[in-house]
This record gives structure tokens, C-alpha cells and sequence, in this order.
């Protein structure tokens, strides 16, 4: 499984991640041979077999939706992580054109 | 006596007896970590002004005649779960400056115990990783030999307590990351099963398979770390109150004791033929090999099993794992938390777009993920785009869906497995952080117990060239109590766990 530059570009731009040209070049290889080596599931009889979605047994685990009051130190601290701010408000870049 | 050598039973009932107090236990620790970590490297912060407030109220609560296995204790922990008003990096750039506004569950639990978190260790970046070699803030070195990896990616954990830092310390295993690195420093670590202990306030790596368990000098120490951590938290849905079956019945309806007996005799171990490889070290598989005899010595009878799925586990580990860590670490997007390019003016993305949200996006993860993390996302979001997801990511949920009915086959058949934690001792630093596949190929006897989230303890069973070799025992769901019976009766008749590393 070869990916070409073009779809390291693609998967990159997928995943929100800007990189150099010579990250494209050195991780196009790297995933190539990762997904070449990972290519050897395709010889796994799974005919009949089920996904599996969780390993305990557990099911449908449902709790209230319910709101819980933060008190000002634990609000300070959380907004005190955000890298741009208005008053109490995270600033986000416009996301309408 | 030097207090940071002792284990916590020992320095327990030293505590009880009031013979020693928690600040001086405390003291000696950070004492201990000033001395050797210029070279070891196994913390990323030392919270020493906290720590030893900690364990003043420890020495507190105690006088007023509270008692308890972990009261006044002091820890470390994986710098990937979160700590209030202490900064936790997950050993990446993004997260550099991050100070976490709430506890994980399992240190709530642990500060309630009363035990003294004495800072926060280093792991390869994100636990993506089997050396520490991948963190942002560079490797820990391994103390049996300075020149070696410590193992990872809860690296910084074990590099601690073979170097006697803390009491114990606390790890994440998602695909070997407290086992593999417990057997390459020469203590015990424990992946507890999925479900055991609570999630909540990790960074979240694989959802489906991350499970927080400690790191210790021994397996009893293991146990009392567990049962401190262990239990259901509404705030994780995936968390579990369950009884095996057998013990139900011979505890009569009381709560599962974590540690049972020490008698062995009656007990069956499998060994799984695809474990005991041609790729195994020659003295790794005789170190392990001893460890059956002197098992045997005590009456555990050994069968020969067989697990032929066994080497589709790291391929379909390198799926799922990059799947979610695609999703997971979608969180880091430069504006609520971390890392941030976000000031204009923003330089022009490379494919010539303007858009402002989507520069502070890429610019900020492109500057702040490293390689192994910027690997794993773009594997992940390829394995789930459309067109490849039945591929990838369904084909490799169905043979995982495979392994571990197999390996609950076999468990059925046996009491638990057992089988060398590693093909080999530690490697130097750098031999391998050229080739990324060969690194997850490292995690070849550590995806079976992870993808099927069974319990698994890695012990210290011998030394190959001076470095320590690990053996990992494997049981069923929710049965961590026999791998403590058997861990436990292996150490009181062996000395392994008891040798310490000269660090020059």
C-alpha cells in the first residue's frame, strides 16, 4: 500500500494538521509501510463475525443529563487554560463567512 | 534505614506503629528524586511544597487515629492524568502549560486514602509509544543502566520506583504501557481489566482499551494500590462493579477480596505456544522458563495452550489505536486549551487558503503534536475515511472480536496464562526511534490482554546481560485476585523484585 503525496496531503488536511514538505515526504513512507504491514488482516477468515464494540458485556449505561454549578475558582481556572479571551468569553475566529 | 526503599506495606506498618511519620517518608523521597533525576529524568514536575503539605495532614489524620493502607503514602503520577492546580502535559508541546481545573477520579480516590502525590513523570508524548523516547521534554533513562530506555510509555513511572523515588506510582495501560515498561526497569505493574478502574480525567488515548493501574515494588503493593483505585464512577460509563462468578461463591456474597490465599496448589497456568517464539532472547526465554519451575515447585500444574490469532494483535492494535487517538486528540484545536498560533496575522496554508479558524487549527496541532502523535492521527483519520473504514477499521474490530474469543476460550480451560512480557531486556536509546514499526512491533505479547480487556501483571523473573526481564501473567476479567495469588506466592519465594539498580 504506496499513498502518494497528494493523499498525504489529503489526510493531513483531513486531520487539521499543517505539515512542512519534508514531514509529507518522511511520513508518506512511514504510513505506507505501517499500512503494508497492517494489510496481512485481509487474510483473517471473518465471515459471520460480529465487530467488536466494547469488551465487558456492558450495556446501554445511561445517567441524568444533569447540569452541575461549577463555583467561580473552578470557572477561573478552566478559562484560565483558553489562549484568547473576552471577559468571561473564549474568543473563536469568525466562522461565517 | 532509608525510608524511600521501603514498599508500602512495609512503610505502612512502620506508619501504624508510629515509628515513622509521612513527612519524613516524604521527605526522603523528594530527597531521593533531587539526588538521582539530574540523569534519570523520570519526573516532568516535582510538587514539593504540595507534597509535603499532603503529608502533614496525612501525620494529621492519623494522630486523630484514622488508619489506612495508603494514608501518608507518597506517589507519582503518569503526567497523562490529570491533577488539579499541578500542570499535566501528557509530555507534549500542546499541552505545555496546561493546568487542569478538576482531578482525575483515581487521585480523588487516592487523596482520599490520604496517600501524597510527589509530582508528575514523563511518558512518550500522548502514551503513543513502548521507550519514552516520543516525550516533547526528552527520554528517561532506564536506572539499571542510564544508557537504556525505561520502557514506556508509562516510562517515567517505572524509571521512579526501580529508582526508589516514590513509595509507587500510577500508570496508563492502552497496549502494554505499564507492563512493558515494569518489566524493562524490574517491577511490578498491573493493567487492570478494562472497566476496573475508572477513566475519567486521563488523557484520553484509546478509549476502548486505556485502563490507569499501578506501578510497584511488589505485586502485594499492587493489590493495595488496586483496591485503593479500583471501582464504579459515574463518570465513566465503562466502568464496571462485577464479582467473577467463582469467587462469588466462595466469598458468599461479601465483596471480592482482591488478594486471596497463597496456596497455589490445584492451580492450572496455560502457556500459550505463540508467546514462546524463536524471537525471544535466549536468556529472556530461560529467565521465564525458570520462573515455570520454580511455579511448579509450588504446585501449579502448566498446560500448553494455543492462541493462533495471537499475531494479528499489533495489526489490529495499530488500527483501532490511531482510529481513536484520530478522534481523541481532535480536542486539541487551539482554542479552548494548549498550544495556540492563533495571533494574527496567521502566514497562508500551504495549499494557498485563506481561512482564519482553519489556520488556528492546523498551525496550532502542526506546531504542537510530535512525529509518533501526528503519525497516529493521520493513520486514524485515514483508517475511518470513507472508502477505507470497511478495510481498516470493521476488518480489524472483527479479527479483534476473534482474538479475544479465543483468549476467553482458552481462559475458560486454565486458571490464568503466562508468558515473557517482552522478547527482549531493555534497548539503548535511539536504536530504534528511526523506524516506527519496528517500535510497535514491541508491543507483540502486550495487545492480547489489551484488545480483550483482560487483567495482566508483568514480574520481575531474572536479568539478561544486568538488565531485568519480565514474565506477564494473564486473567480472566475481573479476576486480577489470582494474579495477585500467584504473583504473590512467586515473590515470596523468589528475590527478583528485591534487587535494586546502582545508579552511578
Amino acid at each position: 500500500m504506496k499513498l502518494s503525496k497528494q493523499e498525504i496531503q489529503d489526510i493531513a488536511k483531513l486531520a487539521r494538521l499543517d505539515l512542512t514538505e519534508a514531514e509529507l515526504e518522511k511520513y508518506g513512507g512511514q504510513l505506507s509501510a505501517v499500512l503494508s504491514y497492517i494489510d496481512q488482516l485481509k487474510e483473517v477468515n471473518v465471515k459471520g463475525v460480529e465487530p467488536a464494540a466494547q469488551v465487558t458485556g456492558l450495556e446501554n449505561v445511561l445517567r441524568e443529563d444533569e447540569v452541575k454549578n461549577w463555583d467561580e475558582k473552578e470557572i477561573e481556572e478552566a478559562l484560565k487554560d483558553a489562549p484568547e479571551k473576552e471577559g468571561r468569553f473564549i474568543k473563536v475566529k469568525r466562522v461565517i463567512e | 534505614m532509608q525510608l524511600n526503599t521501603l514498599t508500602i506495606k512495609q512503610a505502612g506498618q512502620l506508619l501504624a506503629k508510629k515509628e515513622i511519620t509521612s513527612v519524613e517518608l516524604t521527605k526522603a523521597c523528594l530527597a531521593r528524586i533531587k539526588e538521582v533525576d539530574g540523569e534519570i529524568k523520570a519526573c516532568l514536575t516535582v510538587c514539593e511544597k504540595e507534597a509535603l503539605a499532603e503529608a502533614k495532614k496525612a501525620d494529621e489524620r492519623r494522630a486523630k487515629g484514622e488508619s489506612g493502607e495508603l494514608l501518608g503514602i507518597p506517589y507519582l503520577a503518569k503526567d497523562n492524568i490529570l491533577t488539579r492546580g499541578i500542570k499535566t502535559t501528557a509530555a507534549s508541546k500542546i499541552l505545555e502549560n496546561y493546568i487542569a481545573p478538576y482531578d482525575a477520579s483515581i487521585i480523588r480516590k487516592l487523596k482520599q486514602a490520604g496517600a501524597v502525590l510527589l509530582g508528575k513523570t514523563n511518558l512518550d508524548e500522548f502514551a503513543h509509544g513502548a521507550s519514552t523516547e516520543n516525550s516533547a521534554f526528552g527520554p528517561t533513562h532506564n536506572p539499571w543502566d542510564l544508557q537504556r530506555v525505561p520502557g514506556g510509555s508509562s516510562g517515567g513511572s517505572a524509571a521512579a520506583v526501580a529508582a526508589d523515588m516514590c513509595l509507587f506510582a500510577l500508570g496508563t495501560d492502552t497496549g502494554g504501557s505499564v507492563r512493558c515498561p515494569a518489566s524493562f526497569c524490574g517491577i511490578t505493574g498491573l493493567k487492570p481489566t478494562y472497566g476496573r478502574s475508572s477513566r475519567f480525567g486521563l488523557v484520553a488515548m484509546t478509549s476502548s482499551t486505556d485502563v490507569p493501574g499501578p506501578l510497584t515494588k511488589t505485586v502485594a503493593d499492587a493489590a493495595m494500590v488496586l483496591s485503593v483505585i479500583a471501582g464504579v464512577d459515574k463518570n465513566d460509563g465503562t466502568t464496571v462493579n462485577i464479582t467473577p462468578p467463582a469467587y462469588a461463591k466462595a466469598s458468599a456474597g461479601k465483596p471480592t477480596p482482591l488478594v486471596r490465599g497463597e496456596e497455589l496448589k490445584g492451580l492450572t497456568i496455560g502457556l500459550p505456544k505463540e508467546y514462546f517464539i524463536a524471537g525471544t532472547d535466549k536468556a529472556v526465554a530461560e529467565a521465564v522458563e525458570k520462573a515455570i519451575a520454580d511455579l511448579k515447585k509450588l504446585g501449579v500444574k502448566f498446560k500448553q495452550v494455543s492462541l493462533p490469532h495471537t499475531k494479528y494483535g499489533v495489526p489490529v492494535y495499530y488500527i483501532i489505536t490511531p482510529s481513536e487517538v484520530s478522534s481523541n486528540l481532535a480536542r486539541f484545536d487551539g482554542i479552548k486549551y494548549g498550544l495556540s498560533v492563533a495571533k494574527p496575522p496567521l502566514p497562508p496554508l500551504s495549499g494557498g487558503e485563506e481561512n482564519g479558524l482553519m489556520q488556528v487549527y492546523t498551525k496550532s496541532r502542526g506546531k504542537g503534536f510530535g512525529p509518533e502523535a501526528k503519525r497516529r492521527i493521520m493513520l486514524g483519520t485515514y483508517a475511518l475515511s470513507a472508502g477505507y473504514f470497511d478495510a481498516y477499521y470493521l476488518q480489524a474490530q472483527k479479527v479483534r472480536t476473534k482474538i479475544k474469543q479465543e483468549l476467553d476460550e482458552v481462559l475458560e480451560t486454565v486458571d490464568c496464562l503466562l508468558t515473557p512480557s517482552a522478547p527482549h531486556v531493555a534497548f539503548k536509546i535511539g536504536a530504534q526511534s528511526g523506524d516506527p514499526l519496528k517500535m510497535y512491533l514491541e508491543d507483540i505479547f502486550m495487545t492480547g490482554a489489551s484488545l480483550s480487556g483482560l487483567p495482566a501483571i508483568s514480574i520481575p523473573c531474572g536479568f539478561d546481560g544486568g538488565m531485568p526481564v519480565g514474565l506477564q501473567l494473564i486473567g480472566k476479567r475481573f479476576d486480577e485476585a489470582r494474579l495477585f495469588r500467584v504473583g504473590g506466592a512467586y515473590q515470596q519465594v523468589t528475590e527478583w523484585h528485591l534487587q535494586k539498580p546502582e545508579i552511578s
